[in-house]
């Protein structure tokens, strides 16, 4: 019992972060109809940036840690964006129109190109950090078990919360929001009505690089260890709980990763962690076989 | 662009300013990955600055655009409208000379470096990569699906020799087609609940595959040896003759006189793989015109009116899928039998990127084009240490920038697969 | 007049819209019907319900076989509607296999045959005498085809690198290859030169009377309509509003009004 409470806490706060990826993947989905697949390496861009500013402030003896949390997600959203938005204009931008195929081999090779730009750069060694905060609040203990629910994992459920409110604030109450649903709805048609549609679409590919970065930041707040090849995992997990959720729906995207989250931490814990991939996979290849349109999409007729 | 409303700037004003903006842009990218980097100090990271590297880096990076702006204006220019060109048969029979050559060539190479171990040695990676190519080409090339886990089903090849040949002594040429068949029905069973769906569902779903096929070969030990892999994989024989200085039987150079040698065995390898890529390359341009062929490269073109013809693009996917599959089986298996030992170490991702790439680079389905390709992402790694440890950056690069510039790839030109009036070529 | 076809209270909706609403009407053997009707009056999508596209949310669509029995095509999943059904189409925004010429363009469409006498490739790989004489006879067809739509020059040539005009006809020549009993054309006169037109309505009434073909197809242009069709439809918000003969069709007051209404729309905005 106590045992599976923990699991409940370790899935939630993994999954918040699978789900923030999530976002990035179904955004961009929804309104080029195409999978990212740069966005994994994005997610890992955003790891190592919030590394970097969190040993560069520890040089420079920023003191209080929430000041270190801000400037961690603050230096790690601007430029994961930057790289979010480049993705897009070197990798997509130039390839409206053309062949089917050419978009995603483009996103491979941008894929290969950023983990081994990161890799080169940065070493392949693991970056490991001392943990930002320790201990936690202890839930339940019996005996020699004790169910504690982290500080760093309460942060990452946290940030998680308000990120995403101010995100379902932006994306159903602002210009930007209306504009994102027009162009997922029908592109030629939001042109015509003036809006800018390659504006919207650099601006989604920016706004799913910086949730992704925020991911980057939970991941190192929460675990303390990354390397340049974490993209690839985190990357298909969280196409899948965006499968799962459905793809091109937010809230899909949330509830999924979420799903992922528990899913893993069950796994782990009880079958076999060498073979939690595994499940995420079998999940992703199930669900395309039984319900394409996940739990919460909309069923997708092909235009003729 | 707002430059309009100025008067109107030089070309190379133009072109500076492109530049400059780029290297600003490419600057703040560059800035925290190459102009910082933490390096670990005393059990803990510390963050080291590197301006030379990153102030190079700009320079690069502005000559770079100024050059790649140049290069693509002039190919541009140069090239009108491709599209309106008819296929020239004057082309066809310079592929067909491109060919002989370098059939001519591969058969010949022992000849002449037959006591050079690492020419041949290199040779022989070279064949898998060309039929691990060719392979690919059928499934990327050809149907236009983007199979981003092809080297799990070269895994498949690999270790069902290595399982059949080492527990229960199967022969090389007894497991070909069982691995090869094998790696099929892998491919169907995979391909089967995905191809319904779209094209980019495949690539992940595929990508993930072949992580999966990894994790579970490192983890089943009982089954593959794990992380240890496979050890003491028999090697091929001559038709029975095997390549020691002595055997229970006759060994091969017994049989044929020869002073004992070891590059006979590593001579026969060589020959072995091209044999097999020349089989793959006889295979895949037959099928390439008949109709299973043809369904392929239409279903590339556009599925929606493949089936308002009545074709089955379920059926036509797999066939092309499972085709794929099976021509990486049997590269896996001759990998299997020439290493003599495998493990998951070797089918990574960054494996089927180099296929993947060997692919685009060469022109999706030109089959020349795979060989070019190969030679250079095989052999320019074997030239400079640096070049291999940049050799994924550089693959990476290539592919964005050539479906940027010409995503039909770099060679590729296509022959039709049939021709009404086969004297001449038709004009428009 | 048999019908060949009989559509039955189709409906299909796509989340809030009805783009087709109730619709009936029957398509008479071996003759020319047309389907008329403002933008988005849901042709194009009686088109993809009838060649398996979409699948219909309610009512069914009768093939009636010669031997008198019928068939529900609704049950039909997509290509096999082509296949078993001989429905085949053409799509409004042109899609040929444009790298492929337009002779392997006009083979792919006999895949079928050729696909069955290849027997799963080996005959083909083994180069065997059945194989050889079935792909000298697709040929054959799609020569006729090529010159009875005067492409023969074309044949070698691919596909998209040809004019507008010129790849409307490889389309209608690839979908005749398919040997279908209905031939269904979204808009074929779209972006003809005059010159073009005359020769499609030509064609369309050749392929009636000389092959006896059925035809259905969907036009804006109501000169190709008038002059070729032998039976009108016409629909507006996925209804059917009116039906008959040309002369008739044309002089009805709700077609009228269907028409003009629109006019009058655009006339307030202005
Ligand atoms: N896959 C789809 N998803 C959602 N709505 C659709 C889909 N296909 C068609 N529609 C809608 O159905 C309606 C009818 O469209 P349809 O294309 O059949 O019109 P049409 O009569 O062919 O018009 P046009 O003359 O312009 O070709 C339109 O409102 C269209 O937006
Ligand atoms: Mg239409």
């Amino acid at each position: 019992m106590g045992y599976a409470l923990q699991q409940l806490i370790n899935g939630l706060s993994l999954g918040a972060m699978y789900g923030l990826i999530a976002i990035g993947y179904t955004m961009v989905y929804g309104i080029i109809g195409m999978i990212n697949f740069a966005h994994g390496e994005i997610y890992m861009i955003g790891a190592f940036l919030s590394v970097l500013t969190y040993v560069l402030c520890t040089a420079l003896g920023v003191g209080p840690t929430p000041l270190v949390l801000l400037a961690m997600l603050f230096a790690s959203i601007t430029f994961t964006a930057l790289y979010g938005w480049a993705v897009e204009r070197i990798a997509y931008r130039p390839l409206r129109g053309a062949p089917r195929l050419a978009p995603l081999i483009s996103a491979i090779g941008m894929s290969i190109f950023l983990q081994n730009y990161v890799q080169l750069t940065q070493g392949a060694r693991i970056k490991s950090v001392p943990p930002l905060w320790q201990g936690g609040v202890t839930l339940w203990s019996a005996d020699d078990f004790r169910v504690t629910f982290g500080w760093a994992q309460l942060t990452v459920v946290l940030v998680t919360l308000i990120v995403m409110a101010g995100f379902a604030w932006m994306i159903t109450r602002t210009a930007f929001g209306r504009q994102q649903r027009a162009c997922e709805q029908d592109p030629k048609m939001a042109a015509l009505l003036g809006i800018d549609v390659d504006r919207t679409i650099s601006l989604t590919f920016i706004i799913g690089a910086a949730l992704a970065a925020v991911a980057g930041v939970m991941t190192v707040l929460q675990y303390g260890v990354i390397d340049f090849s974490i993209g690839f995992i985190a990357g298909i997990k969280a196409f899948t709980a965006a499968v799962l959720g459905g793809i091109g729906s937010v809230p899909g995207a949330m509830l999924g990763g979420l799903l992922i989250g528990f899913v893993e931490a069950f796994w782990s814990a009880y079958l076999s962690p060498e073979y939690k991939d595994v499940a995420t996979f079998s999940i992703l290849v199930l669900v395309l076989l039984f319900r394409p349109t996940g739990l919460l999409g909309k069923p997708d007729v092909e235009k003729v | 662009m707002t430059a309009a409303a100025l008067p109107a700037p030089s070309p190379l004003a133009l072109r500076l300013r492109d530049a400059l903006v780029i290297t600003v842009l490419g600057g703040l990218l560059a800035l925290p990955f190459i102009g910082l980097v933490t390096v670990e100090e005393g059990g803990a990271l510390a963050v080291r600055t590197r301006w030379g590297a990153w102030a190079m880096t700009l320079v690069a990076i502005f000559l770079g655009r100024l050059a790649f702006r140049a290069a693509l204006d002039a190919w541009r220019s140069r090239k009108p409208s491709h599209k309106s060109a008819a296929f020239s048969s004057t082309d066809a029979v310079l592929r067909r000379a491109a060919g002989t050559s370098l059939l001519a060539v591969a058969l010949l190479l022992p000849i002449f470096f037959a006591d050079n171990r690492y020419v041949i040695d290199t040779a022989t990676t070279l064949g898998i990569y060309v039929m691990l190519g060719w392979g690919l080409n059928v499934v990327v090339g050809l149907a236009g699906l983007l199979d981003l886990g092809y080297v799990a089903f070269y895994a498949v090849g690999a270790y069902t020799y290595a399982l059949l040949s080492t527990q229960f002594g199967w022969s090389f040429w007894a497991a070909l087609p069982v691995a090869g068949a094998l790696a099929a029905l892998f491919g169907i069973l995979l391909g089967y609940p995905v191809l319904r769906l779209r094209g980019d569902y495949l690539a992940i779903v595929t990508l993930g595959f072949g992580e999966i096929i990894r994790i579970v070969l490192l983890n089943w030990t009982s089954f593959s040896g794990g992380p240890n892999g496979i050890g003491n994989i028999p090697r091929p024989s001559f038709f029975g003759l095997p390549f020691a200085r002595s055997a229970e039987g006759r060994t091969f150079h017994e049989f044929f006189g020869l002073e004992f040698s070891p590059m006979h065995r590593f001579i026969f390898l060589y020959y072995l793989i091209v044999a097999l890529a020349l089989l793959t390359h006889a295979l895949v341009s037959r099928l390439r015109v008949l109709p299973t062929g043809r369904a392929w490269e239409a279903l590339r073109e556009d599925e929606i009116a493949c089936k308002a013809l009545g074709l089955n693009t379920t059926t036509v996917k797999l066939s092309a899928f499972a085709t794929g599959a099976m021509l990486a089986g049997f590269a896996g298996v001759f990998f299997a039998a020439r290493q003599g030992f495998i493990s998951p170490e070797s089918f990574t991702f960054s494996e089927s990127a180099t296929i993947l790439a060997i692919v685009v680079l060469g022109g999706m389905g030109s089959q020349l084009g795979v060989v070019l390709a190969a030679a250079v992402l095989v052999v320019l790694p074997e030239v400079g240490r640096q070049f291999a440890d940049y050799r994924m950056l550089v693959f990476g690069a290539a592919m964005v920038t050539i479906m940027a510039v010409k995503p039909t790839g770099l060679l590729a030109r296509r022959e039709p697969t049939v021709r009404l009036n086969p004297s001449r070529s038709s004009a428009p | 007049m048999t019908p060949l076809l009989t559509v039955d209270h189709l409906v299909m909706r796509f989340g809030g819209i009805t783009a087709i609403d109730g619709l009936s009407l029957q398509v008479p053997h071996g003759a020319i019907t047309a389907i008329i009707g403002p933008n988005g009056a849901g042709k194009t999508t009686l088109f993809n319900c009838l060649t398996g596209f979409y699948r219909p949310s309610a009512g069914r669509i009768l093939l009636h076989e010669d031997d008198g029995s019928e068939r529900d095509l609704t049950r039909l999943k997509g290509h096999r509607i082509a296949r078993e059904a001989r429905i085949v189409r053409t799509f409004q925004n042109i899609r040929l296999f444009g790298g492929m010429t337009v002779l392997e363009n006009l083979l792919v469409a006999q895949h079928q045959a050729l696909a069955r006498a290849s027997r799963f490739a080996l005959a083909g790989l083994l180069h065997t005498p059945g194989y050889r004489r079935a792909e000298r006879e697709a040929i054959e067809l799609a020569r006729r085809w090529l010159a009875e739509l005067g492409l023969t020059a074309f044949a070698d040539t691919p596909a998209g690198a040809l004019p507008y005009g010129t790849q409307r006809r490889v389309e209608i020549a690839r979908a005749l290859c398919a040997r279908p009993r209905l031939l269904c054309l979204d808009e074929p006169a779209a972006g003809l030169n005059p010159r073009e037109s005359a020769e499609l309505k030509a064609l369309l009434t050749a392929l009636r009377d000389a092959h006896g073909l059925t035809l259905l197809f969907i036009e804006h242009d109501m000169s190709v309509v008038m002059n070729v069709s032998d039976h009108v439809v016409v629909m507006n918000f996925g209804r059917k509003i009116a039906e008959g003969p040309p002369e008739a069709v044309r002089r009805d007051p709700e077609v009228i009004r269907a028409y003009l209404g629109e006019e009058d729309e655009e006339a307030a905005d202005a």
